[in-house]
């Protein structure tokens, strides 16, 4: 049983899968690095991952265009974000109570949203057509590579997207002024304050994109990955990819080999539950062991850094 | 006197030449505290200029106005003689006004060079990057130019206290300041960056910058500055040159008394001995010693003073007895027994009481009530137990009780602590630490920032249960209530004892004032004397 484990993880679908279930949980993970950097925790991910895929389908079966669906997602996150920013910001309410709304709002508005749009139930069945599906592309020479080319070419755009946006993301956080003045708003706002950068301003801006982000990631689980939008699709995304940042230590890079990590946990459980003689309860269980795991080794390391740090200014005494 | 000062000023300096006029400023906060009184403060261009006076006597308020960080209730600002109003720091930057906080504005991961360009960095030539060696170059053009030695390329989290200080400089001089304000400098470095430090102030006082130095160090200020303002209790005792003015006359002119509410207490006959402190060490993370070699003893039925200027080892000293804090090295024993590392509960079984400085952190939790902060510590004892429940009828008798007896004004034991007023919180936690009739009384601050009337009230608790044989210690920066209240004292400097007086009754200000900034101290047998067995 072992050897038909091992078999089916060492081929190319399956590492194909991998990517493709890392996807989503890589954008809302983007969006918790970039808020996490200026000192803004958003726990509304899954909500607005929820809402934007309705949104997204909604939007593109509107104009039939899975592009301005896409965008009419990101829009979408965007507002909601910047919604929980103001509550937070300028109503000063505690920015864990705005981000619950967003997420309740998220499990329950969005099936009476779709009645009132639609006045379908639950699910938007036929609405999203295979026109209107986020496309794929084969990427010239390396798809006819063997092995290698089953796994990286025929992804979804976004997914390509997803990627690429962990080496945009560093650069802004690393390279630009604004990255510079998100950092300098996360760790010390009273150092950003002190000479005339506006706190709130930046914070805005950083929450923003972290609603844009989780909203990519929504258009992608209801344009792409389930084919229509669905009231349980999501399922923990959004938590997961807080799981991923935390992991990744709020830094892009981090943060996308832990969100591989989580991938790879639940393309494993799909596999697992799919062979003879395996109870599916107790292979439903293996992403949120890994997560447990994890998170287990990151406290670890953690700490360690800190007793390492700490004997290191001790010995400089 | 003052007015006249300034009236000969004019005679012979140009108006001109100042650079910044402050008149009549007064500060008023909603709670009442009235930080700044009347407070005239005149610069000339290319001075040093020092502001001195004890903690809370309104130099940072007065420094906090000039930046733009608090606003003035009246008075008026005028810079290069015109009128402004400076409402933001980003306001006080363009007016050519730079600020170096006391604890420093900078982000702990960024470079040095990163901090310093913050906020206006510069970018490449597609406008999107930033240019990180340009921002180097800022940062070594400007570091050379006013002789400041830092690395650019280090991260702030990993370069010493004293090359933080001159980023924070860097970073006002690289914004155009020609007016920098340095919030107690020397506080956090050591005697060789501080010497360091005043050599890099007097070039840029030759380059024609104008530095105020707020500090309460005598010799500093001796040292480096030209002219002086002295502040106590938020007025202006007059600006003098510096080379015109002794350190006893300045020391006297800050740590005057004003008002002095006497207290009437019986001579102590003190017994045996609670507290022993024995060689007591410790050094802060920022390598700092705050305790050297410290020991004293606290007997039974005398209450023991620790005077000194705020930030020379006291609170340091508090947070051991009270496990908030390890030593490096000594002993601390309450009636024979270490209590270094035990738990807060343990050492309140022991019978130590703690009235902490800081009562809205240590003293109370501020949305409990009156009543679930009294019996904090006590709500274990059988008495207020019935079975796994809390017997709440002893709870609100106990509680009712101590608010009669301490004379705690509010609506009734279910009010949210935080609802009354500094003196009623105070005396909350005065009522729990006292009503525990406890061995040991650790007063640390008992009367900072509440009306007359709970001052008064408290310092007769105080005194009447140490003369019913309790060890009180008592810490306080109020010169004042160190003398009134204390049977015997002792004065920190440096994290030291530099003196003890075994009777407290005949001391004045200005042999204490000369004792607690540093210009005199006992000998070590004198000092040796308030050790006990």
């Amino acid at each position: 049983m072992i050897g038909d484990l091992l078999l089916s993880i060492f081929n190319a679908d399956f590492l194909y899968s991998v990517i493709r279930i890392t996807a989503p949980i890589l954008f809302a993970a983007l969006g918790a690095v970039i808020a996490e950097k200026a000192g803004v925790v958003n726990i509304g991910l899954e909500g607005i991952m929820m809402i934007s895929a309705l949104f997204g389908v909604l939007f593109g079966y509107w104009t039939q265009s899975w592009l301005i669906g896409v965008i009419g997602a990101v829009v979408i996150g965007v507002l909601l974000a910047l919604l929980i920013g103001f509550f937070a910001f300028e109503m000063k309410t505690d920015i864990i109570l705005g981000g619950i709304a967003v997420n309740m709002l998220g499990a329950g508005g969005t099936i009476f949203l779709l009645d009132m749009f639609t006045g379908m139930k639950g699910n938007t069945g036929s609405l999203v057509t295979r026109e209107l599906l986020i496309p794929t592309v084969d990427i010239p020479l390396i798809q006819s590579i063997p092995f290698l080319g089953q796994v990286l070419s025929g992804h979804a755009v976004l997914t390509y997207l997803a990627f690429l946006l962990v080496w945009l993301m560093w650069v802004v956080i690393y390279k630009t002024p604004l990255g510079l003045n998100i950092r300098a708003v996360g760790e010390n706002p009273n150092a950003a304050t002190s000479i005339g950068v506006s706190v709130q301003k930046i914070q805005y801006i950083a929450i923003g994109l972290s609603g844009a982000l989780a909203g990519l990631g929504g258009a992608f689980m209801s344009m792409y990955y389930s084919q229509g939008w669905n009231s349980g699709m999501v399922a923990g995304r959004g938590f997961i990819a807080l799981a991923a940042t935390a992991m990744g230590r709020g830094e892009p890079v981090g943060t996308m080999l832990s969100s591989l990590l989580f991938g790879l946990a639940q393309a494993l459980r799909t596999k697992v539950s799919g062979m003879q003689g395996v109870s599916s309860y107790l292979v439903s269980v293996i992403p949120y062991l890994v997560t447990i795991i994890g998170l287990v080794l990151y406290a670890i390391s953690t700490k360690n850094k800190l007793k390492k740090r700490h004997t290191v200014t001790k010995g400089a005494e | 006197m003052e007015q006249e000062v300034i009236v000969e000023q004019k005679d012979f300096v140009e108006q001109e030449d100042f650079v910044i006029q402050m008149r009549g400023i007064s500060k008023v906060y909603p709670n009442g505290i009235a930080a700044n009184k009347d407070v005239d403060f005149i610069l000339r261009r290319g001075e040093i200029h020092a502001i001195m006076g004890e903690n809370g006597a309104g130099k940072s308020t007065l420094m906090k106005i000039l930046f733009g960080l608090e606003q003035p209730t009246s008075g008026e600002i005028l810079i290069n003689g015109e009128p402004v109003a400076i409402t933001s720091p980003s306001k006080a930057i363009s007016l050519g006004i730079g600020m170096v906080h006391q604890h420093f504005m900078l982000v702990p991961s960024l470079t040095v060079a990163e901090n310093i360009v913050l906020g206006m960095a510069p970018t490449t030539k597609s406008r999107v990057l930033v240019d990180f060696k340009k921002a180097v170059q800022i940062a070594e053009e400007n570091a050379a130019r006013y002789n400041l030695r830092i690395d650019p390329n280090a991260k702030v989290m990993d370069i010493p206290v004293g090359m933080k200080q001159k980023v924070e400089i860097l970073k006002a001089l690289v914004r155009g300041a020609k007016i920098l304000i340095l919030d107690e400098p020397t506080a956090v470095l050591t005697t060789q960056e501080t010497s360091e430090l005043f050599k890099e102030l007097i070039a840029l006082k030759d380059q024609g910058f104008t530095i105020v130095f707020i500090s309460h160090k005598l010799k500093e200020i001796k040292q480096i500055t030209d002219r002086l303002t002295i502040m106590r209790g938020g007025r202006s005792m007059g600006v003098y040159n510096t080379a015109d003015i002794s350190e006893s006359e300045i020391s006297r002119l800050m740590v005057g008394r004003d008002v002095v509410l006497k207290v009437v207490k019986g001579k102590s006959q003190p017994t045996d001995t609670v507290l022993k402190v024995r060689d007591l060490e410790y050094t802060n993370r920022w390598n700092k010693k705050m305790l050297d070699k410290l020991s004293f003893s606290v007997r039974k039925g005398e209450i023991l003073g620790i005077a000194g200027v705020e930030g020379n080892g006291q609170r340091e000293l508090v947070e051991m007895l009270f496990n908030l804090n390890v030593p490096d090295a000594g002993t601390v024993t309450v009636c024979g027994e270490s209590i270094i590392k035990l738990s807060q509960d343990k050492i309140r079984n022991r019978g130590v009481s703690l009235v902490p400085e800081d009562r809205m952190t240590y003293g109370i939790a501020d949305i409990a009530s009156i009543e679930e902060n009294v019996i904090s510590d006590r709500f274990s004892n059988k008495r207020f137990n019935k079975g796994p429940l809390f017997n709440m009828r002893e709870i609100h008798h106990e509680s009712n009780n101590l608010i009669v007896d301490y004379r705690i004004l509010a609506k009734s034991a279910k009010q949210q602590v935080k609802m009354l007023s500094g003196g009623n919180i105070q005396k909350v936690v005065v009522a729990r630490e006292l009503s525990s009739q406890p061995t040991l009384l650790i007063a640390d601050q008992p009367t900072r920032g509440i009306d007359v009337g709970a001052t008064e009230f408290i310092r007769n608790q105080i005194v009447d249960l140490s003369r019913g044989g309790t060890a009180v210690l008592l810490v306080s920066a109020d010169l004042n209530e160190v003398i009134e209240l204390s049977d015997s004292l002792i004065v920190m400097y440096g994290g030291k004892i530099v003196a003890y007086f075994e009777d407290s009754s005949q001391l004045d200000d200005v042999t204490m004032g000369e004792y607690m900034l540093g210009l005199k101290h006992q000998t070590e047998e004198e000092i040796a004397k308030v050790c006990y067995e």
